[in-house]
């Protein structure tokens, strides 16, 4: 199964590993790692607001694996690809914890790196996860970046152009 | 019957996470259900008003013009921020 949501963490390089494991075809594996981090949430200094002490990754059961298995096959169909791996983390993550992983393996490293990427982009504006931040101050969704939709825009025009 | 799910902040600011009702008559696509439930009135009115609402229909994301018939799942949630 290329795609995973599951509480428990993951071991990257296993995973890595596994997707070039018995084949003779992969020339190159890219890879993501999303880490939680301990943000200021606004300000510096004393005047900034808590940082993040943990985050609660809630999501759509059933919508979560189709669209990421969806954005998986968009990515096949754009490039050369060899395999992919795909984890998502939900529940409640401390920073330093790993949410989330995507792998790419193909012949060459630009459709491995480009994939990825790709995956990364798409899966942020794209799955059915929302991230709640636990805070000294009490709990808080965290905002969609406009940034993300513009990074995932990219590649609408990378398409027609194609 | 359709069955609506809410997710995140507004499953919060509706106390509800889903409900079954029969599709009401003349209720036809996604932001027409949105509109009726709305409606209804005190944290209903999240429905209208939260900014950049999304919807999925049967598990796919969709505009909120997408046709909802009797039997499908269509879920409201802000935008998504995993990752």
């Amino acid at each position: 199964m290329s795609v995973s949501v599951q509480q428990a963490d993951f071991d990257a390089g296993a995973e890595i590993a596994a997707l070039s494991a018995g084949r003779e075809d992969v020339g190159a594996v890219a890879s993501f790692v999303g880490l939680v981090r301990a943000d200021k949430q606004a300000g510096a200094g004393a005047d900034a607001a808590p940082s993040v002490r943990a985050m609660s990754l809630e999501h759509y059961p059933g919508m979560t694996e189709k669209a990421l298995q969806a954005i998986v096959e968009e990515a096949r169909g754009r490039w050369d690809i060899c395999g992919v791996r795909v984890i998502h983390r939900v529940g409640r993550l401390v920073p330093g914890d790993r949410i989330v992983f995507v792998a790419v393996a193909s012949a060459h490293r630009g459709e491995a790196f480009a994939a990825c990427e790709f995956i990364m982009d798409y899966l942020k504006t794209r799955a059915p996860f929302w991230k709640k931040e636990e805070t000294a101050a009490g709990g808080r969704w965290v905002d969609a970046r406009e940034s993300d939709d513009h990074a995932a825009g990219r590649w609408e025009a990378t398409k027609q152009n194609g | 019957m359709v069955k609506v799910l809410f997710f995140a902040g507004l499953r919060e600011a509706l106390g509800a996470a889903s409900e079954s009702l029969a599709l009401p008559a003349g209720i036809a696509t996604a932001g027409a259900l949105r509109d009726h439930l709305a409606a209804r009135g005190q944290a209903w009115g999240a429905l209208a008003s939260m900014k950049n609402l999304r919807v999925a229909v049967n598990q796919r994301m969709v505009g909120l013009d997408a046709a909802v018939k009797d039997g499908d799942e269509v879920a409201f949630f802000p935008p998504v921020t995993g990752g």
